[in-house]
């Protein structure tokens, strides 16, 4: 929409202010993000920028906190925790997800409302109470402390996004496709890989990110049920950032929104692919 | 297309990862408070066992507190071995049934051929742990930000008017209410017969609320010190060895005020349940003997719990020790069964009080 | 987007035989559907629901002394507190102390009771070690001349509320009141006062946020929706970035803005604006800029994809019928994108009331809200009665205004992206 020819005052004045509210939100949103990116570089461990840096004096700068975090165990150890937890909670998350949304979707689906409450309760509920709750009954099941425990609390926390982006792809999915393929003769499996697989896959793809970012950034369960073997970044960040907030922080925090772009960027494009796939025009 | 390249590459990361992360048998996990505090363990007592027994220790850190103790206890997935605790938490998980008894008898004697029970400073053993360190809670403030007069008094801590600036407190009312009724003109030997008596717990509180719109709450042992040198407060309640090491390594313009400190033991006990019994109490024992119990003050100014290491504390530490005569002068003992008393009651009000 | 398809029930089946197989079909159908879901279902059965009804019988399940010393506590439970109570009651508390000395659940009793009155964990413990040594058959007058506490009614109200398995002491302490020594229910004294006072600043907290959400979010969503696809596609990375940056990295970026050395105190400083640093952090400003912040997209997101659907035909038909743009924008478009704010508003809502980490991190004293209390009670006192009590009262909260979330737009219909 574009101000029009004959725009009044009050209207270019509305017109032109929206616009300026709407760039101090988008700062508002973006700067503080990107505010920490140079500070990590800081060659001095304090969180303002020095008379150096802003002088850009090559000395002011240093990769200091970056070569903490190599040199330190304990952040090895979390990265390849995060790693190892995201991951397989995000196949077990999706596995389970994707099968679940296929029958959530078929229009012969009993007590469908109950059972899409229940399913995307995990990401109403308050994360403290989740994380007390499993605490408890973990320990009990001797799943406290285990990769296998953590694993599971977030592939449960990370199954709403599964469900919600994958029958989203699923509206508007034509059932005579697979009827079609059945009826040439495919058996179920074949049909569902592929035909049904395809056409789904971007929204199954970018569930999975959605549960792998749920689970990469996920403290609190963690907090209660991990192991100090399985502690992973964000758990180390908050020990951080209670005990003593070196600039190692923002440097971690750092590589994590050079991550976290690469994951946007990849969902808006399997986004737009699978609009794109489904017919829907922009 | 990159995504499936790297879907089909994870459960081969996953695997390789999974493989590098076996804890070899050879290892024992010794859990401690982080920062300063552990790398002196890790100095006097952990690379030296490592090298005469070959047994390997993972240094863990926690912030105090029995709820990740229990949660191990109870699930019977033991993972920790020796554990740093406080007196307040050997007390609370002893009664709780999750740390292992150690009989006094089994302790090494001292160098000079004193019986443990005989080396140990008073209250040093516990039925469940046995003591590491004295140290104390003190007041601490930073030279640079006061220009005239300095403070030297604990009661200055409360006294913003003259000694202008924020104040750093642990979040916690224990310690901060014998403070208050100190300031308040209360003798250091008759705080907790005061705090007994309901005037006497409105009475702190009163006192505490006369600087509560300049205090800074923390609770971990580092943050203190953090406070200091981000210049977020001027004076903080802290733990002396983290000052000593910001101001002797870091050489921050920390300066400790050694009135009315507060004298407190660490322990060193054993979850029960753990898989490497002896090997903890092999542990244990070697620790707590009055060598490395000496060797660990060349570290941090915590004074050792044996009474035979404090005659091999060099010189040039001696007078960091809080045990030091000159530091020791009006210092009060916290009274921990009085606190497993009253604590419930007055954490809640504390909490009520905080939010108010 | 449905198409009328035939079904047993719509369509006008005259052949009884048909209609029993059409019947057959559709059950075997939803047979299927439900084979598909049940997996899921009873993972998160498994994992999540189960775990969650168990810690809330923690709320009210209270076994400590009818598991340990179950003759005294049956016998307790009959006590009237009126007056002290007789021989046999001291007598057989004062045998089972002994016994739980011995098994060591002397300590747990002590502390459990003493979390209902203070002292009783001294006085357990004290009593215990010396009644062991007791070979007479008088407890009451024995137990009496020990300590005066045990003639206190208090000691015995201590025991009594523990006495039953199951007690609402948890759910009386989570709103503020207590049993007094008669066994009455009263008001905690004020000073003590503190979880309904923390309730209702953590509804007033994520309302100041939920209001800077919509405050914030609607134009920059309007704007969104109107501007041509290549710019606002561009936009919207800026409100996605932050939506996937983990919310540690978004907490730590306003330690670093708001502390006061940080970066707009030192930029207001410069600019000569304030002399003094202004308090921006550990404090309720510093959990409402934090959370409006992580939780804004939440909020533009939903309300993006009504407007989105919103045809500009009907703000040009408003326009022509000559209703200035103001009334057009109120009485027309308006109307048309509560839904999306609606949505967006009540997530953004529901989110922030179970806050923790950023309070925790950035709330200092006074921007803590209910679910701090709750790690404090599960972590720290281990009072976990208590805390479970404080998740159940929140639960209820969040479930309320989950049930009209589902109400007025369907779980199904969350957008994210």
């Amino acid at each position: 929409m574009s101000l029009p020819v004959h725009a009044d005052a009050l209207e270019r004045f509305t017109y032109y202010g929206v616009r300026f509210f709407c760039a101090l939100v988008l700062l508002f949103l973006i700067v503080p993000i990107l505010i920490i990116m140079p500070l990590s570089f800081n060659a001095e461990p304090f969180f303002t920028f020095t008379e150096g840096m802003l002088k850009l004096d090559a000395e002011a700068y240093s990769l200091r906190w970056y070569q903490n975090i190599w040199d330190s165990q304990e952040w090895r150890l979390s990265i390849k925790n995060s790693l190892i937890i995201g991951s397989c909670a995000t196949v077990l998350a999706m596995t389970l997800g994707t099968v679940a949304a296929l029958g959530l979707s078929q229009r012969h689906m009993p007590f469908k409302g109950a059972i899409m409450g229940l399913l995307i309760s995990p990401m109403i509920v308050p994360l403290i109470i989740s994380a007390a709750s499993m605490y408890f009954f973990f320990t009990k099941v001797n799943l406290a402390q285990t990769y296998l425990g953590v694993i599971m609390a977030h592939a449960v926390l990370g199954i709403p996004f599964v469900i919600i982006t994958v029958t989203a792809t699923l509206v508007g999915f034509d059932e005579n496709l697979t009827k079609a393929s059945a009826s040439l003769g495919a058996n179920p499996r074949y049909t569902f890989f592929k035909v049904t697989f395809p056409l789904i896959r971007p929204g199954v793809i970018s569930g999975a990110l959605f549960a792998f970012a749920t689970s990469f950034d996920e403290v609190v369960v963690v907090l209660f049920i991990a192991g100090t073997e399985q502690r992973t970044i964000p758990r180390e960040m908050w020990s951080g950032m209670r005990e003593q907030l070196s600039p190692t922080i923002l440097a971690v925090a750092t590589l994590l929104i050079v991550f976290s772009t690469l994951l946007l960027l990849t969902v808006e494009l399997l986004r737009r692919r699978s609009d794109r796939i489904r017919g829907v025009v922009e | 297309m990159k995504i499936k390249t790297l879907v089909a590459q994870l459960p081969l990361a996953v695997a390789v990862a999974a493989a590098s992360t076996g804890v070899s048998a050879e290892s024992l996990t010794v859990v401690s408070w982080g920062g300063a505090y552990t790398e002196s363990q890790v100095e006097a007592y952990h690379k030296p066992y490592t090298a005469e027994t070959g047994t390997k220790i993972i240094s863990e850190n926690y912030s105090g507190g029995v709820a990740e103790i229990k949660a191990q206890v109870e699930a019977g997935n033991v993972t920790w071995d020796v554990i740093d605790l406080e007196k307040a938490d050997v007390i609370r998980a002893c009664d709780e049934g999750l740390l292992v008894e150690i009989d006094p008898a089994d302790l090494p004697d001292g160098d000079d051929g004193a019986s443990a029970v005989d080396d140990f400073v008073p209250g040093g053993l516990e039925d469940c742990g046995v003591a590491n360190i004295v140290w104390a809670k003190i007041v601490a403030y930073d030279e640079s930000q006061f220009s005239g007069n300095k403070p030297s008094k604990m009661v200055d801590f409360f006294n913003t008017k003259d000694f202008p600036g924020k104040r750093g407190l642990k979040k916690t009312p224990k310690v901060n209410l014998e403070r208050a009724l100190i300031a308040d003109g209360v003798p250091g030997g008759k705080v907790y017969e005061v705090l007994s008596t309901p005037e006497g717990v409105d009475r702190a509180f009163a006192k505490l609320e006369e600087i509560k719109e300049q205090v800074v709450w923390w609770e971990a042992g580092s943050q203190p010190v953090q406070l200091l040198a981000d210049g977020e407060v001027s004076m903080t309640t802290a733990y002396n060895g983290r000052i000593y090491n910001a101001a002797a390594v870091e050489g921050k313009p920390f300066t400790i005020i050694w009135d009315h400190q507060f004298a407190e033991l660490d322990f060193f006990g054993i979850v029960k349940g753990t898989k490497k019994l002896d090997e903890s109490m092999k542990f244990l024992k070697y620790a707590t003997d009055t060598k490395r119990l000496a060797d660990q003050t060349n570290y941090i100014s915590y004074a050792p719990a044996r009474k035979s290491s404090i005659a091999l504390v060099t010189d040039k530490m001696m007078p960091h020790m809080a045990t030091a005569p000159e530091n020791f002068g009006n210092a009060v003992p916290v009274d921990h069964a009085w606190w497993a008393d009253n604590q419930d009651e007055l954490n809640e009000r504390f909490n009520a009080w905080l939010n108010k | 987007m449905s198409t009328s398809v035939p079904t047993a029930d719509n369509m006008q089946v005259n052949d009884p035989q048909l209609k029993g197989k059409l019947k057959k079909a559709e059950r075997f159908l939803k047979i299927r559907a439900l084979l598909l879901v049940a997996p899921l279902v009873l993972f998160v059965l498994f994992t999540f629901v189960f775990p969650l009804t168990e810690m809330l019988y923690r709320s009210i399940h209270n076994p400590i002394l009818v598991d340990n010393m179950p003759q005294a506590a049956a016998l307790i439970r009959e006590w009237g507190q009126v007056e002290l109570p007789g021989e046999d009651i001291f007598s057989e508390v004062g045998k089972a102390l002994v016994i739980a000395r011995e098994q060591k659940t002397i300590g747990r009793i002590g502390n459990r009771l003493n979390s209902e009155h203070s002292g009783m964990r001294s006085l357990t413990t004290k009593s215990a070690r010396k009644l062991g040594k007791y070979t007479g058959d008088d407890y009451k007058t024995y137990m009496l001349g020990l300590d005066k506490r045990w003639g206190e009614m208090e000691t015995w109200s201590a025991f009594k509320v523990l006495s039953s398995e199951y007690t609402m002491t948890h759910y009386l302490a989570a709103f503020d009141m207590q049993y007094n020594a008669k066994g009455e229910i009263v008001p905690q004294p004020e000073d003590r006062q503190i979880y309904i006072d923390m309730l209702l600043k953590t509804l007033k907290l994520s309302l100041m946020v939920t209001v800077f959400c919509v405050i914030l979010g609607y134009p920059l969503a309007y704007l969104l929706s109107v501007l041509p696809s290549s710019k606002s596609n561009l936009l919207m990375i800026l409100v996605l970035l932050p939506f996937w940056t983990s919310l540690l990295v978004r907490t730590s970026a306003w330690i670093v803005m708001l502390q006061s050395k940080g970066v707009v105190n030192s930029l207001l400083l410069y600019l000569g604006i304030i002399s003094e640093p202004l308090d921006m952090m550990y404090n309720q400003i510093g959990t409402v800029v934090a959370m409006t912040h992580i939780l804004l997209p939440f909020l533009i997101l939903p309300t993006y994809s009504v407007m989105k659907s919103i045809s500009p035909v009907y703000m040009h038909a408003a326009r022509s019928l000559g209703a200035t743009p103001a009334h057009a924008f109120i009485k027309v478009y308006f109307p048309q994108s509560l839904p999306g704010l609606s949505a967006g508003a009540i997530l953004v809502f529901i989110l922030s009331i179970g806050y923790y980490i950023t309070p925790a991190l950035v709330g200092g004293r006074t921007g803590q809200m209910i679910s701090n209390l709750i790690a404090y009670h599960m972590q720290t006192s281990l009072n976990w009665g208590l805390g479970a009590a404080l998740a159940g009262s929140l639960l209820i909260v969040v479930l309320v205004l989950y049930g009209i979330y589902n109400r007025l737009v369907g779980a199904s219909q969350l957008k994210l992206g």
